[in-house]
């Protein structure tokens, strides 16, 4: 039988290792609740600005932490950008053309990085990779703390964004009826974009707070899209806190399956949750009937 | 130089001709009237008006600038603000956060003193401000689309089919209000199939079936008319 301080202890590295999950879901609800397309882009983007913290922290020097903001702002104006010039313009703002639009920016981003920076797994080398710092009963390496409270801060900053600013009341008022938005003077493409922006910009943060204790390559988006599309189902498609929970949820069971199952089995978990959730509540925990 | 000029406007959806050559105008300080049967084209004009559609022929100017070609929110921009049809309030968002985009566009300097005029106007909101629009009632929905436009401070207020839905008592509210906001120097164009209401307090009044004006004048010249008496009153 397992000691019960084991099983705190991958408790502990769930809920730090989810923390960063639900920002990257986040991003993705966010997206979801105002163009009402999965992002498929997603899991690229994270890689692109993965590699982003990788060539600031290798060629300049940077501490990763210190990249945020660079980052953060680079990544929404690349988001901006790309929604205004590639994704709206090539989908003519049909919703289904849009899915697959993202698809390719996926495509296109992963090749490029293939053929830019070969199929390596790169790692950064920070000073303190090897600090640790007990939580409870758990050894925790104290870069995944740091990520765990910088993911909970940005979480938080994105909740007043979209609670408290004009910018957020906007957006919430595009995601529920874009007609009337426009007769309130919204200039609803607009926010589109700044929705997209805002999504990708999570993406800027989540890559800093992973690198020091990830690896980058072109596919290492793939795991973070399913992961986020989990959650976003779990929790209910465009819900804030069934993407925050959803995520602290996931880290755990991730965490848990690896203790019980191994690692290679550990994921098995999640996508039992998520065909489970289909079945039994597809509206998610959070959701609400359509 | 009229508000609003409305010039052989003709627009439609697809193979769908609605507005064939349509002419109105709102003076400033007016409230005219656009009456007509459900699908005579009122809602196509007003999405015109708004920016939500492209004519096909003919234009819209505000104030002297056209803006049939404008965005929607430049349009608000310019001071011409809509109340649609069905209210179209926000509904997961609460009655203070649908006001506070109300002057999203326009009028954002000076929101909290018209705020403040809002709540006044409608003490029923500020005793619900926090509550979600969606869970009001039909009447108090029509008070916060109403309450939304103003925080714009338009210069003229469209709105369609207000009294839809809505218990005559609350009907009546809400054309005293406009009537209140009227005299106060706003200029109204009144969509609506409920006629005798709306020509009590218009001055001046248009009808519309099927995409034409059929009759246009004061509205005490369309209330005589014996023609529209036994097509819109039954009388």
């Amino acid at each position: 039988m397992l000691e019960p301080s084991i099983l705190t202890a991958s408790l502990v590295h769930g809920l730090a290792n989810g923390a960063v999950y639900a920002l990257v879901a986040l991003g993705l609800s966010l997206v979801y609740g105002v163009l009402h397309i999965i992002n498929f882009a997603h899991g690229a983007l994270l890689m692109a600005a993965l590699y982003g913290v990788y060539f600031l922290v290798e060629r300049l020097g940077l501490d990763p932490y210190a990249a945020i903001p660079i980052l953060v702002p680079a990544a929404g104006a690349a988001g901006y950008l790309l929604h205004r010039w590639v994704v709206a313009k090539a989908s003519r703002g049909r919703e289904e053309a849009v899915l697959l639009v993202t698809l390719g920016i996926a495509l296109v981003l992963e090749n490029l990085a293939v053929a830019l920076f070969r199929s390596d797994t790169r790692t950064i080398e920070t000073g303190w990779a090897f600090a640790m710092v007990a939580v409870g009963p758990a050894l925790l390496p104290a870069a995944k703390l740091a990520a765990a409270a910088g993911a909970l801060l940005a979480v938080a900053l994105l909740w007043a964004l979209v609670r408290a600013t004009d910018l957020g009341r906007a957006i919430r008022a595009v995601a529920k009826d874009r007609e009337a938005a426009r007769l309130v003077g919204i200039d609803v493409e607009h926010v589109f974009a700044l929705a997209f922006a805002i999504g990708t910009a999570t993406l800027g943060a989540a890559a800093c707070l992973l690198l020091p204790t990830y690896y980058v390559s072109p596919q290492v988006g793939h795991g973070f899209v399913l992961i986020a599309f989990t959650i976003v189902v779990l929790g209910g498609m465009g819900s804030f806190w069934g993407a925050f929970w959803g995520g602290l949820l996931i880290g755990v069971v991730e965490s848990l399956g690896g203790l019980f199952l191994g690692e290679s089995l550990g994921q098995i978990g999640i996508f039992a949750i998520f065909i489970a959730t289909l079945l039994l509540r597809p509206t998610g925990l959070f959701g609400r009937a359509v | 130089m009229p508000l609003l000029a409305v010039r052989e406007l003709a627009a439609g959806y697809g193979p769908v001709e609605v507005l064939r050559g349509v002419d109105l105008e709102v003076g400033e300080g007016e409230i005219v009237a656009l009456l007509g049967p459900n699908g005579a084209g009122k809602t196509t004009l007003n999405r015109v008006a708004s920016g939500l559609l492209r004519p096909r022929a003919g234009e819209v100017s505000f104030d002297g600038q056209r803006v049939s070609r404008l965005a929607p929110q430049a349009i608000v921009e310019a001071g011409l603000v809509q109340v649609p049809e069905g209210r179209r309030v926000f509904p997961d968002l609460s009655v203070h956060e649908n006001l506070l985009l109300g002057a999203y566009r326009r009028g954002r300097t000076r929101r909290p003193a018209n705020l403040e005029r809002v709540y006044a106007l409608f003490p029923r909101l500020a005793e619900r401000r926090r509550q979600a629009a969606g869970t009001l009632s039909g009447g108090e929905q029509q008070m916060l689309a109403i309450g939304r436009a103003l925080m714009a401070e338009p210069r003229l207020l469209i709105l369609d089919e207000p009294s839809l839905g809505l218990a005559p008592l609350v009907v009546e509210q809400v054309l005293a209000l406009l009537v209140e906001l009227n005299r106060a120097g706003l200029a109204v164009l009144l969509v609506e199939q409920n006629v005798v209401q709306s020509l009590a307090i218009a001055r001046r009044a248009y009808v519309l079936e099927q995409g034409r004006i059929v009759a246009a004048g004061p509205s005490a010249t369309l209330l005589a008319d014996e023609r529209l008496r036994r097509a819109y009153l039954g009388l």
